[in-house]
């Protein structure tokens, strides 16, 4: 039992590291975008609740440390929302690094380490001064353009607005409340102005009976408080969804611009709406706040209120489940497609109810199939909210002024890519800010504003993510990278190269403009493996550059990693995949095409070049196999890195998608296969793996070729 | 937690809290004449055979891998395991599909013949066999049932994954020369 019991407290635990983390991000993300000029009282709240929810977790599991400091932590955030402290440059700094203790102290309490000595006192020491300052009463509320009542206290029998949304479940109703009844005991606080969003009532013919479909704006003044309010609908909390905010003084404009993550922060919320919180906000008594202008057509008004951007409701679910349920799914589409086949040589005409049902059944397949997907699916919000973080670290370290705007935050990928993201990201946009965009004062003699932008966008196209890190820096020095380029002996000095291909030399192994390794590059790590990272995902990166006006790099990648475009081979009677990234072309040689090179290895000549033939049969041994290339077929394929090879196969059947299986999770690697698949048949086929094909071949094949020998690849 | 470690081979009592079941059961299968049991706690399903998928360089043992609902398995032949040579397969042929631990996998045999329930004591321990094809760590005990004697396995051991992997590795002799 005792055990049993163990288990459960690990569990417990297990998922208060999870929601920390979430809560680190929330903390983080908006004490980022917290600074004198941009005060959002939503996102000060919001901070506050991820430390105070931290905290309660933290003392429910014993971890004194971090219960300790989170509490210096939490009283700060306190003071600073019921603004009895005014936000400071040097708060914003000292919240931030409050933060980071904080993730150290959670990272101790997980890993079960020892805290190391003095690790919070300098923290806490800086968040306890915030606190004395205020005890001595000494701090007016300096930089918060705002009278510092309201929240704060406010006397006995003050006059206190209110903005209610409320969002009850269409099938509110069928659990016996009456909204009626709500809205009535809202007006018994104060003086209310109702408004009803009708915007989800669908057309007559659609309409059911016992379904709810409006949504309700109170507009609330009285000598109440948000409990008071919280208390109305306390029996149909789960059935609802309610957002109380409190119109106290205007916050301040201008966050929607400033780094364009504000917005874009509150999907759910049209922006006709959100001023409601802003500039419909009056103190005193008569405040009736602004309808919703242009919002009563969407029909949701969200989670924007005081929720901090809570949009639907979510469940937290064991990846392991997830990844069940869509090979399950998988293996259900390919099952369909057998019977599919096999029902083909039924005669016309009889059976017609199965055909029907069966296509019925794919149907119904398919879409589950993408619904099983979209679980996976996660915006690409959650490795761009860790960006400005980053920039704002590489702008300290270079001296520079950099905004980051970011679009397209919503877009949705597989998880497993967004994971496999932030390396790549990370990198290129130092490299922007550090490469790309100039010092203030040399822009400023340009005649560019003295802060550089980079501008981080995500977009669907062709069934595909692009995403794109765009400077309006100074551009690629083509001059430079190209003197480099020979000096580093990978380019041939007088080679004439085009502009485009002298950008794309920075993607070259060890490839480094700067002359000094700093904190930053030059350390000989540089877009290569960031292109070696994409490529690894399936995906590709360009580069485009205009002297003087800035760097673009786009990025695409597969939507997911989950599924694969590719070529179905055989080789004898084996079939494999080849991913269809890695195929030029293919074609069967003449004799003549054909060479042998120190009668160890054959090369073929295609597209002017000498490429080594790689025959399938014979490095996996396979029986049967035609492995003539002037019989059979060769596959001309590029690896990553760049190198060409011609596999000689039997022949190529036709492209597939196909739905990528682990074989390590039940037996091992193997060399020259990245994973497995299963076919329409429910057989399983092999996917190769070109650069594995590529160093096995190196090793059975070539045994002396003289390096000169081979083409430069 | 159904094996037995191999240095406190059977007959013993394993050690550990709790009671000890006084009898397991072990499903039994045959390979030529031999007959072979597998803790029945192991074994997650039983299947007729159906055509592999080979893998490249592998020893004849690993048949090659299987679809089961979507999750692929690597099958092995457990007569060329124990030096038989490769099975001829008909249609009669059976895989038995084990979970390892976290892993699942397939070992092809001749026909399934029974369900035992062996009482702890009734397990002898293996006779001492140094034949450098068998390593004796893949077997539990010896047991008879019916005048037959039946040879316990045990799966952790006999699929531990450093095994095939060393196998797999003497099998591909690649010349590693410097290029030039």
């Amino acid at each position: 039992m005792a055990g049993a019991h163990l288990d459960d407290l690990d569990r417990f635990k297990a998922t208060y590291f999870d929601e920390c983390a979430e809560l680190l991000a929330v903390a983080e993300a908006g004490l980022l975008r917290l600074s004198p000029q941009n005060i959002d009282l939503d996102e000060i709240n919001a901070v506050f609740r991820a430390v105070h929810s931290i905290k309660g977790g933290g003392g429910t599991f014993g971890f004194s440390q971090l219960v300790a400091f989170t509490h210096e932590f939490e009283a700060v955030m306190d003071r600073l929302r019921s603004q009895q402290i005014g936000v400071t440059t040097e708060l914003v700094d000292v919240l931030i690094q409050a933060n980071d203790v904080m993730a150290r102290l959670l990272t101790c309490a997980r890993d079960g380490l020892p805290v190391p000595a003095g690790l919070a006192d300098a923290s806490a020491s800086d968040l306890k001064r915030f606190l004395r300052k205020d005890a001595s009463g000494s701090a007016a509320p300096a930089a918060a353009p705002r009278p510092p009542a309201a929240r704060k206290a406010p006397p006995a029998g003050a006059l206190r607005s209110f903005v209610i949304y409320f969002m009850p479940k269409s099938d509110l109703l069928l659990s016996g409340n009456e909204p009626a009844f709500l809205l009535r005991a809202l007006k018994r606080l104060g003086q209310a102005e109702v408004v009803c969003d009708m915007g989800r009532v669908p057309p007559l013919f659609e309409l059911d009976g016992e379904s709810l479909y409006l949504f309700w704006q109170i507009a609330l003044t009285g000598t109440t408080d948000e409990a008071a309010i919280r208390d109305v609908f306390e029996f149909v909390v789960d059935d609802c969804q309610v957002d109380i905010a409190e119109t106290t003084g205007p916050a301040d404009g201008g966050e929607e611009e400033a780094f364009g993550l504000f917005a874009e922060n509150l999907p759910y919320v049209p922006p006709g709406q959100l001023t409601v919180y802003e500039a419909g906000a009056v103190e005193g008594a008569q405040a009736a706040p602004a309808r919703p202008e242009g919002g009563a057509g969407s029909g949701t008004f969200g989670g924007g209120g005081g929720g901090g951007g809570l949009g639907g409701h979510t469940i937290r679910v064991d990846l392991d489940k997830v990844d069940r349920l869509v090979n399950l799914v998988g293996e259900m589409v390919i099952t369909q497609a057998m019977i599919s086949e096999q029902l083909r040589d039924v005669p016309p005409g009889t059976l017609q109810q199965l055909v029907e049902g069966l296509e019925e059944l794919s149907r119904h397949t398919r879409e589950l199939q993408e619904s099983v997907m979209a679980i996976r699916a996660q915006q690409v919000r959650s490795v761009f909210s860790r960006m400005p973080r980053l920039v704002r670290e590489v702008a300290a370290q270079t001296g520079k002024e950099v905004m980051l705007a970011t679009s397209g935050e919503t877009t949705e990928v597989d998880k497993t890519v967004v994971e496999n993201l932030v390396d790549p990201l990370t990198h290129m946009i130092r490299n922007s800010i550090d490469h790309g965009l100039e010092t203030p004062d040399e822009r400023e003699t340009v005649g560019k504003p003295r802060s550089g932008t980079v501008h981080l966008s995500a977009q669907h196209r062709s069934g595909r993510i692009v995403i794109e890190v765009a400077d309006d820096g100074r551009g690629i020095n083509r001059q430079r990278v190209l003197q480099k380029a020979v000096e580093q002996g990978l380019v041939p000095a007088g080679a004439g190269l085009s502009d485009e291909e002298i950008d794309n030399l920075i993607f070259l192994p060890g490839f480094s403009t700067a002359d000094a390794v700093s904190a930053i590059s030059g350390r000989g790590v540089g877009m290569d493996v960031v292109r070696r990272n994409i490529a690894s995902l399936g995906g590709r990166i360009g580069v485009h550059s205009t002297p003087g006006v800035g760097t673009r790099f786009v990025l695409s990648l597969p939507l997911t990693l989950a599924v694969l475009d590719g070529m179905v081979i055989s080789v004898g009677e084996q079939r494999f995949v080849l991913p269809l990234t890695n195929i030029i072309e293919s074609l069967r040689p003449r004799k003549s095409d054909l060479q042998s090179v120190a009668n160890q290895c054959d090369v073929i000549m295609a597209r002017g070049e000498y490429v080594r033939l790689v025959y399938v049969d014979r490095l996996f041994r396979i029986d049967g196999a035609i492995g003539d290339p002037t019989r059979g077929l060769v596959v001309l394929v590029e690896t990553e890195e760049g190198g060409r090879l011609g596999l000689v196969v039997d022949e190529v059947l036709g492209q597939q998608q196909v739905v990528i299986k682990s074989l390590e999770s039940n037996f091992q690697r193997l060399d020259g296969v990245s994973a497995a698949t299963i076919l329409g048949d429910g057989r399983v086929a092999l996917i190769l793996d070109v650069a594995g094909l590529q160093s096995m071949s190196r090793h059975t094949h070539t045994r002396a070729v003289p390096a000169a020998a081979l083409p430069a690849a | 937690m159904a094996t037995v470690p191999s240095a406190a081979l059977p007959a013993v009592p394993r050690g550990q809290a709790g009671p000890v079941p006084a009898e397991e059961q072990y499903v039994t299968f045959t390979v030529g004449t031999e007959e072979y049991g597998v803790n029945i706690l192991s074994v997650r399903e039983i299947r007729g055979w159906t055509p592999e998928t080979k893998l490249p360089n592998m020893p004849d043992y690993v048949r090659g891998v299987g679809n089961l609902r979507g999750i692929i398995i690597p099958i092995f032949d457990l007569r060329a395991r124990f030096g038989g040579g490769q099975t001829e397969v008909t249609k009669r042929h059976v895989v038995v599909v084990l979970q390892v631990g976290e892993r699942t996998r397939g070992i092809l045999v001749d026909a399934i013949s029974d369900i035992l329930t062996v009482a702890h004591d009734a397990v002898k321990p293996p006779p001492d066999i140094d034949s450098g094809l068998i390593d004796q760590q893949y077997l539990s005990g010896l047991v008879t049932a019916e005048n037959r004697m039946v040879t316990l396995l045990d799966v952790t051991r006999l699929f531990a994954g450093d095994a095939v992997e060393e196998l797999s590795s003497h099998h591909i002799q690649i010349p590693r020369q410097a290029q030039a």
